[in-house]
This record gives C-alpha cells, sequence and structure tokens, in this order.
C-alpha cells in the first residue's frame, strides 16, 4: 500500500509512512501523484479506500463477536446479584487453570505458611498465594526468597528442621533431588517465558488484530507444550516415605469411627443454619415435582440427611423408595425388582431389566393413582454411573407419577448424561451445600487409605478359610506362600494350574486334578482367588489380595496352626 | 390454572410440529405410488437437525398422522431396544401385530397372542401374518363398512421408522435393509430414517451394495431456530396468556437454547419453570389472570394482600407521583386501593396489547432494513424494548436513518403491511393509527401520478433541450436545472417518506414503553432471571471449587474470613486438605500430605503452645485426616495409584 517513490529520500519516507493511519497515506499518495494523469490517483484512491473499508469490516467484526461473547457472559452471570448464597459466579478459568509443574515440598510449605498465620493475624494479609509469590522472586518478602533462593533439597530441610524433627531426615534419593533441580530449573525458564509474552502485548499495544491472534495462539500452542512437557516424564517427583515408616497403628472402621465421634464437628452452628435454609425449600420441592420436574442435588458435603428429613417430613404418608447408591452391591436390577416386587407385589422374573422397565410402565400408565417418590442417595456412585443405568433410570425418572430426587457428588458426574438423558430427566438443579460429612457414604469404601481396606479383606479371608477343611486351608496357603515368594516380580502372572497341581501332590494335599478343581471353585465362588488365562493358554491362578494383607493372614495362619 | 397454561403451550406445540410433518406426508404419498413397482424400497431420510429430544414430539405425531390417513401397520424402532437383529425384528413384530388388533380387533386376538411369542420371529413369518391380515381386512371392508379402514389403501403398506439412525450398529442397519429387500414383492414396505446430522451419514453407515436397495427421498425439516421463533411469536408475543416474561428471564432462555442445546423442548421447560417460580414465590400472581377474572380477583383481595401491593416498588413510584391527598387515600383505603389497582392492570394489559401490534409494525421496518441494526429476529427486537426504552439506543437511531432512505415502493409494502398488523389486532386505539397510515398511502398514490406528470413535464423541458443547439442555450438551461434540483432539496416523495418515519417514531415512542416502567409490572412479569439459571444450567463443580476455597461463603464465621486466595487455617478439615492437595503434582505421598495436615490443625488448635510436636501424629487428627481424603476420593479429587506405595493420584487440572 504505502510503496516507495523511487527516489533518494522515498526510503526513509516509505519508513516514516510505515505507521501512519490509512488516510493519511491516501492523502499522502494522492499529493505526490497530483501533478501526474488524474484518472491514475481516482483509481489508487478508490482501491486504497476499498482496502480501509475492507480493514474496518473485519475490525467490526470482531468487535462485534466479542461484544456478543460478553453479552453471553453477562447474560448467565446475572446471578452475582442474588443475595441468597450460591457459588457458581466463578467463571471456568479461575477454577481448574493450568498450573506449571511443583514440587513436592510446595504443600509442606504451604503448611507451615497456613499454620504460620494466626500469628500475624487471622485474616493472613501478606500470603495472598503462596505459589504465585514463590514463582516470581522479586515480587516476594524477604522471608519467601530465602525459599526460593534455595533448592528444594535443602529447603525441605530447613523447613523440616525446626517444625518437627524428622525421623530420617534424608529421604529424598540423590538422583532425585538431583531430577528436581533441572526440573526447577526448568520451571523458573518456562515461567519467565511465560511472563514475557505478556509483557510484549502491553509494550506492543497495536489495535492489530492479527498481532493479538498470534499471541493468543502462541499461549495456546505454549499450554499444549506444557502439558505434554509435564507429562512426558514418568518419574515421580515426591519423596519415599510411606506409611509403615511412620509407626503408625492401623485404624480399622471402628476404631475411625468411634475416633471421629469424639472430634467435635467444626461450624455446626453454621451447618445447621444452611440445613434450614434448605429446608425452607421442601414444600417448593414437593410442587415441583408434582409438576413433572425432577430434582437434583449438588454442593459439598453429605446430602444424605437432607434427603432424609424430606423423607420423614413430607413422605411419610406416601410410597417411597429410598435407594443407597453408595452400597457397593446396588445394582439398576435390584432397583427394579424392589419397584415390582415390593411396589407393585409381583412375583416372577424378568428376562432383562428393559422388560422389567417396560412392566412397570405399562402398570403405572394403566393405575394413574399409582404415586410412587424415588429418593437416590448418590446417583453418581460406582455402580450407578453406568450408561445403561443411567438410560433406565431416566426412563424411569421420566414416568409422570414417578417422582425422582436424587443427589449427586462426584465432579464430574454431569458428565453422564447426555441430551437424550437429560432430557429425560428433566431435572431441576439445586445447590445444597452443606458441609457435613460424608459418614455413610465413604463407608463402604474400602479402596483408598490402607488402614481400612486390609482389615476388611482380612478378616472376610480369614473368615471363609475357617469353615474349610484343613487340606482346602492347606492348598490356600500353598497359593499365598508361593505368592508372596514372588511379590517383588510385578509382572507376576500367578500360579499356573499344572505347577499348582505339582506342589499340592506333593504336599499329599489332592489325589487328582480333578479334586483340585473342585476346591479352586469353591475359592472362586467366595471370591478368594481369580483364574486367568495366559498369552500361552495356560490358567494362572491369582489371590486378589494386596501383599501386606497377605502377609498378615499368613501370621494370623501360622498362629492358629 | 398452571396446567392449564402448560397444557396450552403443549397444544401449541404439537400444532405447529403437526402441521411441518403434515406437508411432508403430502409429498410422499405421491413418492410411493412411483416406487412401488421396483425392487428397491422406498425410504425417506428425515433430516431433524440436532436438538434430539425435540425429535420424540415429531415422530410421535408423524405416526399418529399416518395411522390416520395412510397404514395402521406402523413400528418405532430406537437403537437403544435394538442391539441385535434379533431383537430389531422381534420389536417389530410385537409392534405390527399389536396394532393390528385395533383393526381385526376380537377374532383375532388369541392368534396374535399366539404368533407374538410363539412364531419365531422372521421376515417370512411377518409376511406371512401380512398376507392374512390384508386378506381379513379385504373381505371385511365390503361388508361390515368400516369408515377407518375404507381410508386405507387396498395393501397399506408398512412403515418402519427409525428413530435415531445414527445410533443403530451398522451390522444390523445392513441385516435389516438387505433381509426386507428380499421380500419387498410380498411386503410393501416403507422405511422412514430420523437423522440428526446431514443426509452424507446414510452412505457413510451403509455401503453401496446396500445403499442401491435404497430409494432415498430426502426430507428437510424446518430448523429448530424456526421452531422457537413461532413458539416465541404464540406464546410470548400474544395476549393470550398473562403472564410474561421478563428482558433477563428472557435473554437466559434464548442464550441457554443457542448456546447449549438447540432444545425447544428446554426452553418450554424454562417457560414452565418461570411460571412455577413466578405463581410461587410472587404472593401477588393471584392477580395474573385474564382480564375477565380480574375483578372478581381484585375485589376478593384481603387486607395483607393489599399490603403487598403498597409494597410493591413500581407501586410506590406510582403513588408518590399522585397529588397529596389520592397518595393518602391510596395507602390508607384498601377499597380505593383495589379500584385504584384494577384500572392500573387493566391499563396493562392495554399496554400489553398494544405493544405487540405496534412492536410487530416495527419489526415489519426493522427487519427489512440492511444489517439488521436492531436485530433479525422479532425476539431480537423484543428483548431489545423490554430492556430499555428502545428509542434512546444507538441501534434505533441508525436504523431510523436507514428508514428514511428506503425506496418508494418498498414503504408502501411495509405500510400495508402495518395497515394488516394493526386491522388484526382489533384495538380500539388503533383506528386513528390505521387511518393515518392509509392516509399515507393514498398519499403515495397521488405521489405517483404528481411524478408522472412531473416527469413529463421534465421530458418537455429535455425536448426543448434538443431542440436548441446553441451552446450557450444549453450551457444555460442546464444549469437551470442543476439549480432546480438543487434548490428543490426535498422531493414531496422525501417529505412524505421523512413524514411517515417520524410517525412511526412516535408510534413506537408512545407504545413500546418497557413493562418496567409501567406501574405493577411486578404482578405479570416475571424478572428473577438467577433463579431460572440456578435451575436450569447450573454449575456443580463450580459450587463445589467454592465451597472448598472459600467456605466463607457459606459458613458465615467471622474465623473462616479471607482474602484472595489463601484459607484461614480453621478452615472445615476438607478445606484444608483439598487446599494442600493442590500444591502437588501428578502423584501425592499421603505419609507428606498427613503431616502437612497435622502441622496445620495443630496450629489451628493451639497457635501459642510451642510445645514441640511429637513425631507420632495424633489419632484423632489421623482420622479426621483420613475422613478428608477419602471425601475428597468421593468427590472425584483423586484415586488410589498403584505406581507408587501410599501414594494417590490427582485427577483435576493442574496435577502434573
Amino acid at each position: 500500500m504505502s510503496r516507495p517513490q523511487g527516489s533518494g529520500g522515498g526510503r526513509r519516507r516509505a519508513l516514516q509512512v510505515k505507521f501512519v493511519p490509512d488516510e493519511e497515506v491516501l492523502k499522502h499518495i494522492a499529493d505526490d501523484t497530483g501533478t501526474k494523469a488524474r484518472k491514475d490517483k481516482a483509481q489508487l484512491s478508490i482501491s486504497v479506500k476499498t482496502f480501509v473499508k475492507k480493514l474496518e469490516n473485519i475490525s467490526d467484526n470482531k468487535a462485534q463477536e466479542i461484544l456478543e461473547e460478553k453479552k453471553y457472559v453477562a447474560a448467565l452471570g446475572i446471578c452475582t446479584q442474588d443475595p441468597v448464597e450460591n457459588g457458581s459466579s466463578v467463571s471456568g478459568g479461575e477454577i481448574y487453570s493450568f498450573q506449571t509443574p511443583k514440587r513436592s515440598s510446595k504443600m509442606a510449605e504451604l503448611a507451615s505458611e497456613l499454620a504460620q498465620t494466626p500469628e500475624k493475624s487471622v485474616t493472613s494479609d501478606d500470603s495472598k498465594c503462596p505459589e504465585k509469590t514463590a514463582n516470581t522472586p522479586q515480587s516476594s518478602s524477604n522471608k519467601k526468597k530465602e525459599f526460593v533462593s534455595t533448592t528444594p533439597y535443602r529447603l525441605r530441610k530447613r523447613l523440616a528442621g525446626p517444625d518437627f524433627d524428622l525421623e530420617s531426615e534424608s529421604e529424598y534419593s540423590a538422583s532425585c533431588s538431583e531430577e528436581e533441580d533441572e526440573e526447577d530449573q526448568q520451571e523458573v525458564n518456562t515461567v519467565l517465558s511465560g511472563q514475557k509474552t505478556p509483557a510484549k502485548t502491553k509494550a506492543a499495544s497495536t489495535p492489530r488484530n492479527s498481532l493479538a491472534k498470534k499471541i493468543k495462539e502462541e499461549k495456546m500452542s505454549n499450554l499444549v507444550e506444557e502439558y505434554f512437557e509435564a507429562h512426558s516424564s514418568s518419574k515421580v517427583l515426591t519423596s519415599d516415605r510411606t506409611l509403615q515408616k511412620l509407626r503408625k497403628r492401623r485404624l480399622n472402621q471402628e476404631t475411625l469411627h468411634d475416633l471421629l465421634k469424639k472430634a467435635p464437628l467444626a461450624y455446626a452452628a453454621e451447618i445447621k443454619e444452611l440445613n434450614q435454609q434448605h429446608e425452607s425449600l421442601f414444600s417448593k420441592w414437593m410442587l415441583q415435582l408434582h409438576l413433572g420436574f425432577n430434582i437434583v442435588l449438588y454442593g459439598l458435603g453429605s446430602k444424605r440427611d437432607l434427603l432424609e428429613k424430606f423423607r420423614t417430613s413430607l413422605l411419610q404418608d406416601s410410597v417411597h423408595l429410598v435407594i443407597n447408591g453408595y452400597f457397593p452391591s446396588i445394582t439398576v436390577r435390584s432397583i427394579l425388582n424392589s419397584i415390582t416386587e415390593e411396589v407393585l407385589d409381583h412375583t416372577g422374573t424378568f428376562r432383562s431389566p428393559l422388560d422389567q422397565l417396560e412392566f412397570i410402565t405399562k402398570r403405572f400408565k394403566e393405575d394413574s393413582s399409582l404415586e410412587l417418590y424415588v429418593l437416590i442417595h448418590s446417583l453418581d456412585s460406582q455402580m450407578l454411573r453406568g450408561e445403561r443405568s443411567q438410560q433406565i433410570l431416566a426412563q424411569l425418572s421420566s414416568l409422570p407419577s414417578v417422582y425422582l430426587i436424587a443427589s449427586i457428588d462426584h465432579i464430574n458426574a454431569p458428565l453422564m448424561w447426555d441430551q437424550a438423558k437429560l432430557s429425560l430427566y428433566n431435572w431441576l438443579w439445586y445447590e445444597t451445600t452443606t458441609f457435613s460429612p460424608y459418614v455413610e457414604e465413604t463407608s463402604y469404601e474400602n479402596s483408598l487409605l490402607v488402614q481400612q481396606s486390609g482389615s476388611l479383606a482380612l478378616s472376610s479371608l480369614t473368615h471363609v478359610l475357617r469353615s474349610l477343611t484343613p487340606n482346602a486351608r492347606g492348598i490356600f496357603r500353598l497359593l499365598a506362600q508361593y505368592q508372596l515368594e514372588k511379590k517383588d516380580n510385578p509382572s507376576y502372572p500367578g500360579l499356573s494350574f499344572q505347577d499348582f497341581y505339582q506342589q499340592c501332590r506333593e504336599a499329599f494335599l489332592v489325589n487328582s486334578d480333578l479334586t483340585l478343581r473342585a476346591q479352586l471353585t469353591e475359592f472362586r465362588d467366595h471370591k478368594l482367588i481369580r483364574a486367568k488365562r495366559g498369552a500361552d493358554g495356560v490358567e494362572y491362578l491369582l489371590i486378589p489380595v494386596d501383599v501386606s494383607t497377605l502377609t498378615d493372614f499368613l501370621e494370623n495362619e501360622d498362629e492358629d496352626m | 390454572k398452571v396446567q392449564e397454561d402448560l397444557n396450552k403451550q403443549l397444544l401449541d406445540n404439537l400444532v405447529s410440529f403437526l402441521s411441518r410433518s403434515h406437508s411432508e406426508f403430502q409429498e410422499k404419498t405421491t413418492e410411493w405410488t412411483c416406487q412401488m413397482k421396483f425392487r428397491e424400497i422406498p425410504t425417506a431420510a428425515l433430516v431433524l437437525g440436532v436438538n434430539v429430544t425435540d425429535h420424540d414430539l415429531t415422530f410421535r405425531s408423524l405416526s399418529d398422522l399416518l395411522q390416520d390417513n395412510i397404514t395402521p401397520y406402523i413400528a418405532l424402532l430406537e437403537a437403544k431396544d435394538c442391539p441385535g437383529i434379533k431383537n430389531l425384528m422381534q420389536k417389530l413384530m410385537a409392534q405390527l401385530m399389536n396394532c393390528s388388533i385395533d383393526v381385526d380387533s376380537l377374532e383375532d386376538e388369541d392368534y396374535v397372542q399366539v404368533s407374538q411369542n410363539r412364531i419365531r420371529c422372521s421376515m417370512s413369518s411377518l409376511s406371512k401374518w401380512y398376507k392374512s391380515v390384508t386378506k381379513k381386512t379385504d373381505s371385511e371392508t365390503p361388508s361390515q363398512k368400516r369408515t377407518s379402514s375404507s381410508t386405507y389403501w387396498k395393501s397399506p403398506p408398512i412403515v418402519v421408522i427409525f428413530k435415531d439412525m445414527e445410533s443403530f450398529t451398522t451390522k444390523v442397519l445392513q441385516d435389516f435393509i438387505v433381509i426386507s429387500s428380499q421380500h419387498i414383492h410380498e411386503l410393501p414396505l416403507v422405511l422412514i430414517f430420523g437423522i440428526a446430522t446431514s443426509p452424507m451419514i446414510i452412505h457413510r453407515l451403509l455401503p453401496h451394495s446396500v445403499s442401491s436397495l435404497l430409494c432415498i427421498e430426502l426430507f428437510q425439516s424446518l430448523s429448530c431456530k424456526d421452531h422457537l421463533s413461532t413458539i416465541i411469536d404464540k406464546l410470548l408475543l400474544s395476549d393470550q396468556f398473562p403472564f410474561k416474561l421478563g428482558e433477563k428471564v428472557l435473554q437466559v432462555l434464548i442464550n441457554i437454547f443457542l448456546y447449549h442445546d438447540f432444545s425447544v423442548q428446554n426452553f418450554i421447560k424454562g417457560f414452565q419453570l418461570c411460571i412455577v417460580e413466578h405463581f410461587f414465590s410472587q404472593p401477588l400472581s393471584v392477580l395474573c389472570c385474564q382480564l375477565i377474572d380480574l375483578e372478581k380477583r381484585v375485589n376478593s383481595l384481603s387486607h395483607d394482600q393489599c399490603e403487598n401491593i403498597r409494597r410493591l416498588p413500581s407501586f410506590r413510584s406510582y403513588v408518590e407521583k399522585q397529588e397529596s391527598e389520592k397518595q393518602i387515600a391510596l395507602l390508607t383505603s384498601d377499597n380505593f386501593l383495589k379500584e385504584e389497582s384494577q384500572k392500573l392492570l387493566e391499563d396493562l394489559h392495554v399496554y400489553h396489547y398494544n405493544y405487540v401490534s405496534v412492536l410487530r409494525c416495527l419489526h415489519v421496518f426493522t427487519s427489512s432494513l440492511p444489517k439488521y441494526p436492531l436485530g433479525k429476529q422479532i425476539r431480537d427486537l423484543h428483548c431489545a424494548c423490554l430492556e430499555n426504552p428502545v428509542w434512546e439506543t444507538e441501534e434505533y437511531e441508525s436504523s431510523l436513518q436507514l428508514a428514511r432512505m428506503l425506496n418508494k415502493s418498498d414503504l408502501v409494502t411495509l405500510l400495508q403491511q402495518c395497515v394488516e398488523i394493526l386491522l388484526s389486532s382489533s384495538g380500539k386505539e388503533f383506528d386513528k393509527t390505521v387511518e393515518k397510515l392509509k392516509e399515507f398511502l393514498t398519499q403515495f398514490q397521488n405521489l405517483e401520478a404528481e411524478a408522472f406528470q412531473e416527469r413529463d413535464v421534465s421530458v418537455s423541458s429535455l425536448k426543448e433541450l434538443q431542440k436548441k443547439t446553441d451552446l450557450y442555450h444549453l450551457q444555460k438551461t442546464l444549469l437551470e436545472l442543476k439549480e432546480s434540483r438543487r434548490s428543490k432539496k426535498l422531493t414531496k416523495f422525501e417529505m412524505l417518506r421523512f413524514e411517515v418515519v417520524d410517525y412511526i417514531d412516535c408510534l413506537v415512542r408512545k407504545y413500546l414503553v418497557p413493562a418496567d416502567h409501567r406501574t405493577l409490572h411486578e404482578i405479570l412479569y416475571f424478572n428473577t432471571a438467577s433463579v431460572l439459571r440456578e435451575h436450569l444450567n447450573a454449575a456443580p463443580r463450580t459450587a463445589l471449587h467454592t465451597a472448598l476455597n472459600n467456605p466463607h461463603w457459606y459458613l458465615k464465621n467471622q474465623a473462616l474470613k479471607c482474602d484472595g486466595g489463601s484459607i484461614s487455617n480453621k478452615a472445615p478439615d476438607i478445606c484444608i486438605v483439598y487446599k494442600l492437595h493442590l500444591e502437588c503434582g501428578r502423584l501425592i505421598n499421603l505419609v507428606d500430605w498427613l503431616e502437612a495436615f497435622s502441622t496445620v490443625v495443630m496450629a489451628a488448635e493451639a497457635p501459642n503452645a510451642d510445645t514441640a510436636p511429637s513425631d507420632q501424629v495424633d489419632d484423632i487428627i489421623h482420622a479426621r485426616f483420613i475422613r478428608a481424603v477419602s471425601e475428597l476420593e468421593l468427590l472425584g479429587f483423586i484415586k488410589p495409584s498403584k505406581q507408587k506405595t501410599d501414594h494417590v493420584a490427582r485427577l483435576t487440572w493442574g496435577g502434573c
């Protein structure tokens, strides 16, 4: 557009022209070429004009888009004026923003910081965002500077030293800390580069769209790269300490329960107030249930008590069904069975849940006086979150005389439902944050925290085995011992049936492989062992229990013998 | 009363659906006749758009319609019922034989029952059944003269509708098509595919050998947007329902529709929720009724309800504007208040009445303007008018400017449309307006005549020009012409055009006052958008996040109050544990976590005790930690990991 004029001074001028508004360029060209043929000028100006127009159009469109987006956000974000509690006024980006890789010591750091807060004031003023201040050394207070300048390894020592004497301070393996240093360096680099980009944008605040777009793209690609960088190293940078070294007595379910009972519930008054707020909505729920909506409750804290209260206060006189979704052995079939058998008084079996559902639908359609309230605690539990079960429940809830009120807890629970299911469910969402502990819901969970899981499995193991013959016990012991011997081999497939038979024969436990098979079937029925076919077609046997439980079990057995 | 409203809505909805499918069906009948002879199966591919949830209604009305007019044999198949060809056939047979019951009602019932259970489901048995049934109906029709069956053809076709074609497994579909093509001579089959995406999907799902067996005709249903506008037209812009939506609520509903699901059903659901909310939360909503019932209801108002009226902000500002005597009367005498409020409510009804007609007129104007400064759809215009006085907006200014540049023929047609709209509204107040507009129209016609004459004049002058060959004279006359044109800047037409636009402007200013400027609008208009958003478009993740990050939001305790990103160390256990876990990477060491937790908790419990903490963590704290961690697991933030002993894996963002 602004071409050099060809003369000696033209180059400089052209350089100047570059950032001059388009109108002036036009004028400039027009003036210079004024003495030349007019026709030329007219054409030029026209072309320039159209170009300018185009540019404007483009920017217009962009602005429009942005405006529309804003409008949308504004329209959906109206709820901020709502005086009643609702925590959903945070934008999505704030919640789970992408973060740079973190070191394990961060936790300890934050912990000590949190612990220190009361010394300063209740409203911890200068510890606004620990991770940020740590990443940018220049903007932190002197104390945090110390933190950053040291390597994490030393930092850990320094931090840990005065606060609590650890039994072993250098739990980190050397290689680990080295790696960490490297990682640290990298992290600083990425942080720096990350800071630079926004700075650049500010400095070069030209209104060009392309520039902004470029930066945006850059940021995007940065994010992507960061993600893969973070996930590329399989090395996990955490300390190697285990709970066993803590010399800590393992808690079983009962002691845990007792201990928690002793611990006072914090903020009981406030929680009660929250609950009362929710309870005031009960009559509204009833109305909306009767109008064909179903109600789903979400928010932090157990909603069991709330639903229970709803049930006792409003549903006493009507037919209702309470489903404890968190119960580990609940299935859709059992839910449907309880409807057909107990609500509809039907004895008989069905070939498939679909048939059963059809039967229920028919019955409810025939008899319009039939009404059923279904309360489901944690609809998103492990057993019910499958696609098929959700489909069936959704169809059930879409019946006009079945009123469903359910609670969900998992953060990703809404992902269970697609458009079709959502429209079947016809949900009305209610936020009921209660902050009450999930006592019932977590009590069946035996996966996490070794303390509980071991004891449960162990008791069932010993229980089952006590009822068996000594020979059967011997067979199981053999398998357990073999498995313990191979505990260091992570790819241990199990004991092959032939080898096992051989060993059992040698120990005079069985006389034919038929008896062994009969014995194994018994084990399998009690879920004591698992059989897998290997790649070579041989059957491998495995006890699906972790190593520590197995050792405990063998010790117990030895005592018994 | 609420129920009644809901039913009406659904009816409206159905009617529009029916009219839509009816037109399609008309086309199809002609198609069938010609395709029957070939070996191909006549197939209708119905492209329905992405709003899957609305399809159910469409199909139901379609099958009802077909049943009434064409054939009793209709089977509706859904993908979730048919995982295999066997299930599909079973379903098909069951549906077909069930519907045959109502044709030959009594004598065949046991036979049908038997066949349903015993006879192996195959195409041949189906065709056998079909033959027997058609024979029977043939023999029966003349003798018994059934009106219902006489409307059917001699051999009514069997219509099989696949509701959601995309979700069927390709194997099942292929098998079914191949099998049925073998029997097409005995069975007049017609397939209907419901398609959500694009017609290309048929060819992607079916190989050429199979799709060549089909004779596909494509039908496009109305887009969901059009459907939405008809619904808005019928529900919101009609005077049948006294209940109205406020601007923000409407905006939220439309946004959910446009940005989330395109589902008309959800829109209706939102509307229903609005009605429920309004009647539940607004005590004065008793007055939200038809004009006929109004007097009775106003008279039956109790004292408390009168007080409620007095408390309405719009009523208060109304009172303030009155003279002092009237003010006192309004505030003290219930009877006077009742009279007054009845008058006001009637005004409000009349206002809405006029509002709709004028809005339509304005829409006629704005929708013809280039670039649509006030929006293409009438709903945009409606929103703009509800939000604030529309004449204060820039868009309105620019659209008026554009309207001043319309050419005559456009303007005339627009005016005619406006006259029609106003006439159809049958409002008493519009008589004058209509007259005025008609006057404009006649003026335009007069103008035309005048312009014709004028042109004659100019032509004659030009003729004169041609006569004079003198260069000087030519220049002179040209200059004169130019002069005259300049001085006569505004022709009569232009003057008239300005007048028309000004008139429209004044109509707008008179009638399109935003609803919340009217007194007592709270009774008819529902405007709490936040409630709607909360219940329809909830954000459970955000709520969880807020509860964990900022417990003070929910628990109003001074000790929890804090600023920015940190939380106080007195927060509930789960908040502390959550906050600590945010600091970790992909894996979290339970021991470190426990230690950090106990540090925080002990500091919170005994802030001044400087006793050296024991290396053994207190049992109670340990238990609390276990509880908090398992709660986090239940919430889906972490899961147990086998990668390292006593470690858990993080599941949310940032865990890397």
